[in-house]
């Protein structure tokens, strides 16, 4: 495994994408890799369409992905992973949550929301894996848990031990809250290795 | 924390740990996109006062006064917030101070959360202050520690300049050791140098001449002024985030680094351009370096390849210089997801009510901004912060009674204070007739939910007093003023009407707090439902643009299993996200949308 990467979180202002993504550079760091992380806070937050950057590597200069540099895309929603299709290349790894929420537009009635978003990713030749988060986290009786679902279904292609993020789960998650998301982290990358 | 000890942080994480361990004993400053966390997280270290003043202005005053006094102080914004304290700012530059006085101030290229998109690297050059520009948190950390060290050497405010892409990146920081200024506090009369009438300000604007020269040689030898000599084919010169830019899409190029971007290192700058056979600069936004460097006489290409508009990256740089790049997947025609107000916003009920009054709304900065997007569309301007009370009156005093009743201004609780309240006092002294809308939702929701004058809490997390903003209008002279639930649609229409029928200023209060303060989301929701064989696809609840309403198209067969009319397209359900704000209810001809527990009247 190639120890140098990049990973584009991305989905809808309020699903969790920034913890998600936490979690994940805090495991990269404790593996001893650089990391740079860019987000953007602010106005996008309320509901709008959302994106984490984060790079790893021995070195990391530039905290921004490049266009067609997205080693792995972790999506937190349908549509937002085919609106971030130009950041990805043919070895590209997505992990798209099935889960969906209708932008403004499809919610009244003015469009319809996409459908067959996972077989347009996958025509380009690139590697899809469906993993509903929803559902996983609902298994664990916490549907907030789904972001470290989706982080659990990346782990699996990460160069990074599944022990590290337990512990990193351990050391920066609250208590009341760990158990359930060390649940849904496992559940996660048990979709990915299956 | 992290490997070898360092500690992962965001720009704005490190600077607020610099400004600890530079040892910064007050800051204040105004919340903007992307400054904002710099002074929460100040206010959890040991032995700080830090505060939100209620603009920019009064942020940069509080630290000329903290500097005076001889204590080192920091003051915070973003961009446009420089704007408004540019007035102190310019004069600050004469007085000095005595223990040194540090601005961050953080830009937004690309307008992530901003109206507009400005370089403030200009400022330093008008108001004739050093500014610094780090690439990353771990120099935004050091450049901080430098800033105010600079600041008593050279008796200068220092500006450090962030960009969204230094302020919201997280990278590894390393602690370090704790200064201390050299300066006593305590008062002391320096009037020559602290009294700004015309005859010391001449003496001062020469101390400027003078010190600006000590500032130039100081460039050439500041250790973060530094050349990495590589092929010298291409020589970059460059600055901040643009810097890792650069590293990225031209590894072997000869580069010289500028952490401080004003004023520059004329022979440092001539000395590189001597070495290299062709030379750029790269940089976001302005030609701030290239026409310093032009008016030098060094022949560089700048602007001319490499975009003054929005962020750079380095697949942008690459393609500026026509390296290679990859070839993309083409993007998808999908619908937009923009920004929108929070399920049960209290700001929604308002902007419905005065869609339904036809009026020109004139809007300013803040969540409420976004009822300017379908299907509310219910803004027609926005300029910048507390400008829509002057737009208003403007209006209003050019065309005379034909624009009676038909403007309202609409404003948020902490932008009235910022810069509202003067535009009030303008309508009330100069006979205006403006209806304002102050929308008190107790909180700064835009930027992550700050406290302010009205919030009855400090940023210290103390209570302190709130202030009442209907005396407040009422001991300003405006006769008309009135609060309003915004979440009861039929009451707020109603009081819009008659504040804007009033002979008069007018101002309308919409009371409801933001639903994501704490504690609002620890409420107990009661979610509302949509029983489907009620609705009758009317869409009525739609015109809301709440996120929690979900229009369900259905095909003939699957009206037809519902039970529903023959032409009957879809119903609307609503979502998990419901807030129980109860306005789509009111909305609903059909009773359709019902509490759970309660039944439909
Ligand atoms: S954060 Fe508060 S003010 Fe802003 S949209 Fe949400 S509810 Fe409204
Ligand atoms: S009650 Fe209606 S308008 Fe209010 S949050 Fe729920 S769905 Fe949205």
């Amino acid at each position: 495994m190639k120890a140098a990467g990049n990973i584009l979180f991305c989905g809808v202002g309020g699903q969790g994408i920034l913890l998600a993504s936490e979690v994940t550079a805090y495991a990269l760091l404790e593996e001893g890799l650089d990391a740079k992380k860019s987000e953007v806070h602010g106005m996008a937050q309320r509901g709008g369409s959302v994106v984490a950057n984060l790079r790893f590597g021995a070195k990391v200069y530039s905290p921004l992905i490049d266009p067609g540099q997205a080693d792995y895309v972790v999506a937190f929603e349908m549509m937002e992973a085919a609106r971030y299709l130009p950041f990805m290349h043919p070895g590209t790894k997505v992990v798209v949550n099935t889960h969906t929420i209708a932008p403004p537009v499809v919610a009244t009635g003015n469009a319809i929301y996409p459908d067959r978003l996972i077989d347009l990713i996958e025509a380009n030749g690139i590697y899809v894996l469906p993993v509903n988060g929803f559902e996983i986290a609902k298994g664990v009786g916490e549907i907030r848990a789904a972001n470290i679902a989706l982080v659990g279904a990346l782990s699996a292609y990460l160069p990074v031990a599944e022990e590290t993020f337990v512990k990193v789960m351990k050391d920066k998650l609250p208590a009341k809250i760990l158990d359930l998301n060390l649940k849904a982290f496992a559940a996660g990358r048990k979709a990915a290795l299956a | 924390m992290a490997r070898n000890n360092e500690l992962w942080l965001s720009g704005n994480e490190a600077i607020a740990l610099g400004a600890f361990e530079a040892g910064v004993k007050v800051a204040s400053g105004y919340p903007g996109t992307p400054s904002t966390e710099i002074l929460e997280n100040l206010s959890k270290y040991e032995g700080v006062y830090t505060e939100w003043a209620p603009n920019e202005k009064v942020g940069i005053e509080v630290a000329i006064g903290s500097s005076f006094a001889g204590v080192r102080v920091l003051s915070t914004m973003k961009h446009v917030g420089m704007n408004v304290a540019a007035d102190p700012l310019f004069t600050a530059s004469y007085t000095g101070g005595r223990a040194g006085l540090v601005i961050i101030n953080a830009d937004d290229p690309e307008m992530h959360s901003s109206q507009n998109e400005q370089d403030n690297r200009n400022y330093a050059f008008a108001a004739k202050v050093p500014m610094l520009e780090p690439s990353d948190p771990a120099e935004a950390k050091e450049f901080v520690k430098l800033a105010f060290d600079i600041s008593e050497e050279f008796d200068v405010p220092v500006i450090v300049r962030t960009t969204t892409r230094i302020a919201h990146v997280k990278g590894l920081v390393a602690e370090g050791e704790m200064l201390k200024s050299g300066v006593e506090p305590g008062i002391e009369k320096m009037p020559a140098k602290f009294v700004m009438l015309p005859g010391n300000a001449r003496n001062r604007r020469k101390v400027i001449a003078e010190r600006q020269q000590k500032l130039e040689t100081f460039a050439e030898t500041f250790a973060y002024n530094k050349i990495e000599m590589a092929d010298v084919k291409i020589g970059i010169i460059t600055s901040g985030i643009s810097y890792l830019y650069v590293k990225e899409a031209f590894p072997e190029a000869s580069v010289l680094k500028l952490g401080m971007v004003y004023p520059f290192p004329k022979l440092m700058i001539s000395d590189f351009a001597s070495k290299v056979d062709e030379l750029f600069i790269v940089e976001e936004l302005d030609p701030f370096i290239e026409t310093h460097v032009k008016a030098m006489g060094i022949k560089c290409t700048g602007k001319e390849i490499v975009p003054a508009i929005g962020e750079l990256n380095s697949f942008i740089l690459k393609k500026a210089f026509q390296k290679e790049s990859p070839a993309l997947f083409s993007p998808e025609e999908l619908p937009l997801r923009p920004p929108n107000m929070c399920a049960g916003c209290p700001h929604r009920g308002l902007f419905y009510s005065l869609k339904k009054l036809k009026v020109f709304v004139s809007g300013d900065i803040g969540c409420y901004t976004l009822g300017f997007l379908p299907p509310l569309s219910a803004m027609d301007s926005c300029v910048c912060m507390g400008a829509s009370i002057g737009i208003a009156h403007g209006m209003e005093k050019a065309l005379g009674l034909e624009a009676k009743g038909k403007v309202v201004a609409v404003l948020g609780d902490s932008t009235f204070f910022h810069s509202g309240l003067t535009g009030l006092v303008n309508v009330v002294y100069n006979k205006g007739c403006s209806t304002v809308v102050i929308l008190d939702n107790r909180i700064t929701g835009m930027t992550g939910h700050q406290h302010n004058p009205a919030s009855g809490q400090t940023l210290m997390g103390e209570p302190t007093h709130s202030i009442d903003i209907k005396n407040l209008c009422h001991a300003l002279g405006v006769k008309h003023v009135v609060e309003v639930n915004p979440h009861h649609l039929g009451e707020t229409e109603t009081a819009l009407k008659e504040a804007i029928e009033f002979d008069g200023p007018s101002v309308v209060i919409t009371k409801s707090p933001c639903v994501l303060l704490p504690e609002e989301k620890r409420r107990v929701k009661q979610p509302y439902t949509i029983d489907p064989k009620s609705c009758t696809g009317c869409k009525s609840c739609l015109r809301l643009g709440c996120p929690a309403l979900n229009w369900v198209p259905v095909t003939e067969q699957q009206a037809r299993e519902l039970g529903f009319k023959e032409k009957q397209k879809g119903y609307t359900r609503i979502s998990e996200m419901c807030n129980g704000c109860g306005q789509c209810a009111q909305l609903c001809k059909f009773e359709a949308i019902t509490r759970a527990g309660e039944e439909s009247a």
